[in-house]
């Protein structure tokens, strides 16, 4: 069913377009069923533009920028799938008291309704006990719509989840994806990337072998540091609509098994590194594990100080690259990841602005959520750095003059959407500034390479040829 | 097509590991182990939210959709008839962590939704609007207004989610070292069953 033409776009693109797919067939098979259900009943309640109005609503409340904290205006004739709707929670915890609501207010509907409801709150007694106390205020107008459709399709809901029971057993068919999914595939080739790119920038011969093994060491790194962050964010990342489709938080796996694939990962890809490549880089791959792992990770829940370490273990996958290259940790190594490290604070602080309800209602300690204006002005002071590291690429003999040169375009672009974020802070200047950043990184990465200074140092340079004629004369 | 082919190159990379197949395989070993015990007894746990129950036939734990409150899937566990008193500690272990994070959760999407109803109504009310506009809608705060409470929230719940924090990684820890006792116990026992038939 999956197999669609969309399943042939490959990407990030095909991705989240498959995911949009993923989630919107079991709705629309939803849909179907209770729109063919609704054509069996007498005339008066056939098919009318209210009850298509769901289409739009789906549409507009994922697209609408400045739709925030509106419940949803109408009753939604159709359910909404529970697990795979980008819903918040209140908006669960809403519809249910409405429910009473349509069956105490027995004058204006017909009588069937009545009679229906009854049935259907007994059986949701045990799910709005609670959620009434929070929510009697917010009963949500319902005239216009025709509650009986509402009955008929708690029914359908209540059949539709206790179709979603799965047996909790590994799928062996699935584990490839599973696997994708728990090492967070997409960011593992991005980090993978940056370390080529800093293996790429090192001012030595290109060793092909090398290169391959280090990107292979990097990345088996990272899948071994997202997996043990995963294993420990189970809670939180089902109470959160980004991260709700995670592989533990689904069952897929067992934490076990978790654990398992990323002791299998991280071992041989630490051991890879320091054994084939170079203890020093195998030293920073387990560092940046422990980083993200051990420190970042609980962090994110303690103080606002995640976001710097999170910068930190952003910035060492490049100078894990260089040293993979060069043996050695230099001032060349440290920009690059100086670079990775100002570029994440536009890149992540725009990300976490428009999240800010989510982190809140997880208890996660961000910028964004308890420090709004700090989390702007680090924003923007660090595309302004990226500006001077630009500059400073020459004087470290890492680029030629002309880096900075042409650099300076999308280094102003991006100072200058940080900027806007800085005055402005709403929610459409956040999402520019985040998106502005995922192509700023490769493109200035991609500048690096093509300024890239060839050769070392002048006095590196000049003396291995000088020391060599000297010895000839004497002979 | 790009997918599928990702995907059947996903599946040969790990194949290609000697290691890899092992996981499946000490994963089945300990489910086979609870399957072989025969037609498994019907968990009389009733789950929390939905009133089905997995069939009596099963053989697995079974997982259900997101509860609607705490937005963590219910688990029914799956009492093997030789339980071994590991895995009866595992299991006991599993369901309670499970409780205590569906009553933390429960309360915690509970509380922010009534404390953000009530900011935005004295709030509505501090610039004297009614709750509802001439539409009949609600009326929203934009998300400055909002971003005060999201900051105050997080401040006075500091200290209790740091120590739901504590206990969630201990629990956890603990789980998973359960587990893997309880994988390698029946591995060995596996082994020892089988090598005890060699010899028989």
């Amino acid at each position: 069913m999956y197999k669609t033409p969309c399943s042939r776009l490959s990407g990030f693109v095909g991705v989240s377009v498959k995911q949009k797919l993923v989630q919107n067939v079991p709705r629309c098979n939803q849909i179907a069923r209770s729109l063919i259900h609704l054509h069996k009943r007498d005339p008066s309640k056939w098919l009318t533009y209210q009850h298509l109005n769901f289409l739009k609503r789906q549409y507009v409340s994922k697209t609408s920028s400045e739709l925030q904290q509106r419940a949803i205006p109408k009753q939604s004739p159709v359910l909404t799938i529970v697990d795979e709707r980008d819903d918040s929670v209140e908006r669960q915890v809403e519809r249910i008291p409405t429910i009473e609501a349509v069956a105490t207010e027995a004058a204006p509907q017909p009588q069937d309704v009545t009679s229906k409801a009854q049935p259907e709150v007994s059986t949701l007694k045990s799910k709005d006990v609670a959620a009434k106390k929070g929510s009697v205020s917010r009963v949500v107008a319902t005239t216009e719509e025709t509650p009986h459709i509402h009955v008929e399709s708690n029914e359908a809901k209540q059949a539709r989840l206790d179709r979603q029971w799965k047996e909790l057993k590994v799928d062996v068919a699935d584990l490839p994806d599973v696997y994708a999914r728990l090492a967070k595939i997409k960011l593992t080739a991005l980090v993978v990337t940056t370390a080529a790119a800093g293996y790429a920038m090192a001012p030595v011969p290109f060793d092909p072998i090398m290169f391959s093994v280090s990107l292979l060491g990097t990345g088996l790194a990272s899948c071994t540091a997202n997996s043990i962050n995963q294993y420990f964010e189970m809670p939180f990342d089902s109470n959160m609509n980004r991260t709700k489709n995670r592989p533990l938080v689904r069952g897929q796996i067992s934490p076990l098994h978790a654990v398992s694939f990323a002791l299998v990962c991280g071992v041989p890809g630490v051991a890879l590194l320091t054994l084939a490549v170079n203890p020093l880089t195998g030293f920073l791959g387990a560092l940046n594990i422990f980083l993200y792992t051990c420190c970042y990770t609980p962090l994110k829940r303690l103080s606002i100080s995640n976001t710097w370490v999170g910068a930190v273990v952003g910035a060492i996958p490049p100078v894990m690259g260089w040293t993979a290259a060069t043996g050695c940790l230099e001032p060349g190594a440290l920009l690059l990841g100086g670079f990775l490290y100002s570029w994440q604070f536009p890149h992540f602080n725009a990300l976490s602005w428009n999240l800010r309800e989510d982190y809140s209602r997880g208890g996660y300690r961000m910028m964004s959520v308890t420090h709004p204006a700090m989390c702007k002005r680090v924003a923007l002071r660090h595309s302004l750095g990226l500006i001077g590291l630009s500059a400073l690429a020459p004087a470290l003999d890492v680029t030629s003059w002309t880096f900075p040169v042409i650099s300076l375009p999308i280094n102003l672009y991006i100072s200058y959407l940080a900027f806007r974020f800085y005055r402005r802070g709403d929610r459409s200047s956040a999402r520019k500034l985040f998106f502005c950043s995922l192509w700023h990184l490769p493109m200035l990465l991609l500048l690096a390479l093509t300024c890239k200074n060839y050769s070392r140092k002048q006095e590196d340079g000049a003396r291995p040829p000088a020391a060599i004629p000297l010895p000839l004369p004497a002979n | 097509m790009a997918a599928g082919a990702a995907a059947a190159t996903w599946r040969s990379f790990f194949f290609f590991f000697p290691r890899v197949p092992l996981l499946p395989q000490r994963l089945s070993a300990a489910c086979s182990r609870r399957s072989s015990s025969g037609a498994a007894a019907p968990k009389d746990k009733t789950p929390k939210t939905s009133t089905f129950r997995p069939a009596a036939s099963s053989t697995h734990d079974w997982i259900g959709p997101p509860n609607p409150l705490s937005n963590l899937r219910p688990i029914v566990y799956h009492v093997p008839e030789n339980e071994s008193e590991l895995e009866k500690r595992l299991r006991h272990l599993r369901q309670e962590t499970e409780d205590w994070n569906h009553e933390f959760w429960t309360k915690q999407n509970i509380t922010f939704s009534k404390e953000k109803e009530a900011f935005i109504i004295s709030q509505l009310q501090a610039k004297g609007l009614t709750l509802r506009d001439e539409d009949g809608r609600r009326r929203a705060l934009n998300s400055e207004e909002m971003a005060k409470f999201y900051k105050s929230f997080l401040d006075n719940n500091r200290t209790r989610h740091a120590n739901y924090n504590k206990e969630w990684y201990r629990r956890n820890f603990t789980i998973t070292l359960l587990m893997a006792r309880v994988a390698l116990n029946s591995m060995w026992r596996t082994i020892t069953k089988r090598s005890s038939k060699k010899t028989t």
